[in-house]
């Protein structure tokens, strides 16, 4: 990467030449030219090398039809009318260009994977540390003499302390494979500190035994400390595999924590078993679909409309059935029951005459999708944790309600003593479908998201 | 719950008798039965089957309809449930006497409706690749057996991306335990240690991803290239893909061959996250041919939407539709025996630039594509053969290798080389 620092104006003028033929040649190339033609734009030394193959790698270089030359678009979303273009030579402003008359230059699988390793060189002297981290872990899935001379000359001028430990567990992992054995003594004790599979991986190569029952590692201590360092590193991921189990246990129960308590009050409170459950549910869930597709183009706020858009459905849904069936019906269990499921039939009807029986499907936001990496063996989805979020948020709710005001009085003096509660109050009964309706679709608006992210009207 | 599914069951079959019985009306017409689930959890697949149908009746008509009568098409909704589509079967080749079946998706629901066609004398083009194990003298199967789809997807990664570790991901029922019993079996053949294939099921319309994505990572982790074969059908796709999406496993480090989704089924997600997996088909809307460019547009027009796809099914009902047509002007007749007679040897070109030809044991020929999935859901064919005859019976189980499937010479389904025996029909 020195040299390329170091590159003067001049030379990467001398160097435009093989640049421009290569980059003039990307357009009408196979996948596998492509790959040639990566390796020769790296080879050309050129300054613009590492941003153009960026964009490759983000699906942002594009060709314009009319005169077949090459450029970078600025931005990666190609659901714009047009994009505004930089020169892969100079990185500076060359316009805009409607979309109809460009074309991507397309990647596969394996142009990605070494587009990725090599663009991964170019970002290690990127002033962002996130990038630099990113770039270094990129390397380290295909490390080899080049890339590994890379991280050397990086190590001592790298300021970050999680890069400078992600270079040195690369070098380590490099390592391994040094012919003196003090030397994979000291890259085993410098892996067993790391916990990513990758590191277990290396050291276990050093355990395992030829055809002829030999050690692949001749020396009896490398072996024993690596013996240990796989160990101790197993005991790690396993503990980290437990705590993603019970979190995955606990998301889960928070889901069905979510659909149950409703349930649990309406019986509770009212004793009638509402069969309808789990349509207004689904009404909670449908009406996060509409909310979406009245505002495509705000996704992001989306789910913090639809949670409210949702409750009052739901929760008009819920005294519209309560007031017009269920109250005739009080004190007849098996009544209500036969009624609510009939109601359930006719809310899945109306539903699917309305939206049509094939799915529909919730987008979830961008900051409800991807993962937080707590470290390099345990990893945890972020809906998961919004879903868990909301349980005790819901749930805390309730609580506050049903403890500290007149409504949750209420609500608990029926539930402990209904004839009493009758006799103090006349509308004692028809307090809790609502609220109760209203967090059944509430919570319908977050599972959808990460678990089915699609309803369905056939159950 | 039984009460109200069984209810439930019961109101949508009063509802389609009523439809069917108010098309039952000229009898002049030939009239073609469409069984594919119009709700349900098939859905997402089946009703672009049930279009493409009809846009064929509707062309054929145009074109003056076949021995001088039109045709007419009859649609049923099986709704996803296997049972139902017995029923359906049985309602229209009694009732509606139609003279020809384009239906079913998943291989549990044409189980399900094999002993009524083969009772009835009935005649079912089969759309969609299967697990093979079957040769029916009732059914045309124009969706891929596993020679056809299975077996070089895995030779592809095996060869081409190195793999070395399998995860074989499938949705419960018969069609992804055999591929995958036949998957193994020919892993195994090459070598692979059962410490490196996983196998796990999942029921219809499984939601909760996240457990079974991550320990598919952890799989993955044990520093040997692994690949996930999916035999996943249905809805349960949408949140499996979202799932691994969100939990960032890329195509570079573990690919996910599936064979059930296409165009269609990708067209309801963001693609972004799935840029790079792979899908193994005979057909992709994205390969360029003058007849694949004619179907799309004429696909488009009569649908309607300028966004909608075509994909790998819709080619073999392409197929299967004109192979019916071609036997039934040979035949003359459209009397099943006549044209299950006139089938065999047929010949018809696909939408890939190659012939489709009608082989005795009731299988076509066609071509393996394996694409990689782009950003705009459409896929990057990467690896392709010429057209390989499909094999009704698996050469890589024990039990199938010595069964032969020709209905022209040997009049069998289940003819076994060695002890030459028919065993008649083999249907579970």
């Amino acid at each position: 990467m020195a040299w390329l620092a170091a590159a003067s104006p001049a030379a990467a003028q001398s160097a435009d030449a093989p640049f421009v033929a290569a980059l003039g040649e990307l357009p009408d190339a196979g996948f596998a030219d492509k790959e040639a033609l990566v390796a020769r734009l790296v080879e050309t030394g050129h300054s613009s090398a590492g941003a153009v193959l960026t964009a490759m790698l983000e699906d942002r270089l594009y060709v314009r039809n009319s005169d077949r030359r090459v450029f970078i678009s600025t931005s990666a979303d190609d659901t714009q009318p047009s994009l505004s273009l930089l020169d892969p030579l100079t990185l500076k402003n060359a316009g805009t260009a409607p979309m109809a008359e460009l074309t991507k230059i397309g990647t596969n699988n394996r142009l990605r994977r070494v587009l990725r390793t090599t663009a991964a060189r170019f970002a290690l002297a990127n002033p962002d540390a996130s990038v630099r981290l990113a770039a270094v872990t990129d390397m380290l899935r295909s490390l080899d003499d080049a890339t590994a001379e890379l991280l050397r000359q990086r190590l001592p001028q790298e300021p970050d302390g999680a890069v400078k430990r992600q270079i040195e567990t690369g070098l380590a992992m490099m390592a391994i494979g040094d012919s003196n054995a003090a030397v994979r003594l000291a890259a085993v004790q410098a892996l067993s500190s790391r916990i990513s599979a990758e590191s277990r991986n290396r050291l276990a190569t050093l355990l395992e035994r030829g055809a002829d029952g030999t050690y692949a590692e001749p020396d009896e201590a490398v072996r024993k400390a690596a013996a240990a360092a796989v160990n101790s590193i197993d005991t790690a991921r396993a503990v980290y595999s437990g705590v993603e189990t019970v979190f995955f246990g606990l998301s889960l129960g928070s889901v069905l924590v979510l659909a149950a308590i409703g349930l649990a009050i309406t019986f509770g409170v009212m004793g009638v078993i509402n069969m309808a459950h789990g349509e207004l549910m689904m009404l909670g869930a449908y009406s996060t679909y509409v909310v979406q597709t009245l505002m495509p183009n705000h996704l992001d706020w989306s789910i913090p409309v639809a949670i409210p858009v949702a409750f009052v459905v739901a929760g008009l849904a819920g005294v519209i059935l309560e007031r017009t069936i269920i109250r005739f019906l009080y004190g007849r269990p098996l009544e209500t029951l036969l009624a609510t499921f009939g109601v359930s039939l006719v809310l899945q009807q109306l539903v699917r005459s309305v939206f049509s029986a094939n799915n529909r499907a919730v987008s979830t936001p961008s900051w409800m999708s991807g993962t937080w990496q707590v470290n390099e063996a345990l990893a945890i989805t972020y809906n998961r944790i919004y879903i868990v979020g909301f349980t005790l948020v819901v749930f805390s709710l309730l609580l506050l309600v049903l403890r500290r005001t007149r409504l949750g009085l209420r609500i608990r003096a029926v539930a402990q003593n209904r004839a009493m509660a009758r006799a103090a109050t006349r509308r004692g009964c028809s307090t809790s479908t609502g609220p109760s309706a209203a967090n059944a679709g509430g919570s319908r608006v977050v599972l959808p998201a990460p678990g089915g992210a699609t309803t369905t009207a056939a159950r | 719950m039984k009460l109200k599914y069984l209810s439930l069951t019961a109101c949508l079959l009063g509802a389609a008798l009523t439809t069917s019985s108010a098309i039952q009306a000229q009898s002049a017409t030939i009239k073609i039965g469409i069984l594919h689930s119009l709700s349900g959890t098939m859905a997402i697949s089946e009703t672009t089957l049930k279009d493409t149908i009809l846009m064929m009746i509707d062309e054929q008509n145009k074109k003056g309809g076949l021995l001088g009568r039109k045709l007419e098409a009859v649609v049923v909704d099986p709704a996803s449930d296997w049972p139902l589509f017995a029923e359906k079967a049985r309602e229209l080749l009694e009732k509606d006497k139609v003279a020809v079946v384009f239906g079913c998706w998943t291989s549990v629901s044409r189980k399900s409706v094999l002993p009524v066609f083969e009772k009835d004398n009935g005649l079912l083009f089969y759309p969609v690749q299967y697990e093979g194990e079957e040769s029916s003298k009732n059914v045309i199967y124009t969706g891929a057996a596993p020679n056809q789809q299975a077996i070089p997807a895995v030779d592809y990664l095996m060869k081409d991306v190195a793999v070395k570790r399998w995860v074989l991901e499938g949705t419960d029922y018969v069609y992804p335990r055999t591929t995958n019993k036949i998957l193994e079996a020919y892993l195994k053949s090459k070598g692979v240690a059962d410490a490196d294939i996983s196998i796990n099921y999942t029921p219809f319309g499984h939601s909760d991803w996240q457990t079974r994505v991550a320990a598919i990572k952890r799989f993955g982790s044990a520093g040997k290239k692994t690949a996930v074969v999916s035999t996943i059908n249905g809805d349960a796709n949408v949140p499996f893909y979202k799932e691994l999406g969100n939990q960032k496993i890329s195509a570079e480090d573990i690919p996910v061959v599936a064979f059930s989704v296409g165009e269609e089924e990708l067209s309801g997600l963001d693609t972004k996250p799935l840029v790079g997996h792979l899908a193994a088909w005979n057909y992709f809307q994205s390969v360029k041919t003058p007849a694949n460019d004619a179907f799309i547009k004429q696909w488009k027009t009569y649908i309607k939407k300028p966004n909608r796809t075509t994909n790998d099914p819709m080619e073999a009902h392409y197929i299967g539709f004109n192979l019916w047509v071609k036997a039934v002007e040979k035949a003359k007749s459209t009397e099943v025996e006549k044209v299950l007679a006139a089938l065999p040897g047929l010949e018809t070109p696909n939408l890939t630039g190659g012939i489709a030809k009608m082989l005795p044991n009731h299988h076509i020929t066609k071509p393996v594509y394996i694409g990689e999935v782009r950003a705009d859901g459409q896929f990057d064919v990467v690896f392709k053969t010429p057209v390989v005859p499909g094999d009704a019976w698996s050469d890589y189980l024990p039990v199938s290798k010595d069964t032969e499937a020709d209905w022209v010479t040997l009049k069998c389904g289940n003819y076994n080389k060695t002890t030459k025996k028919c065993s008649g029909q083999n249907y579970k």
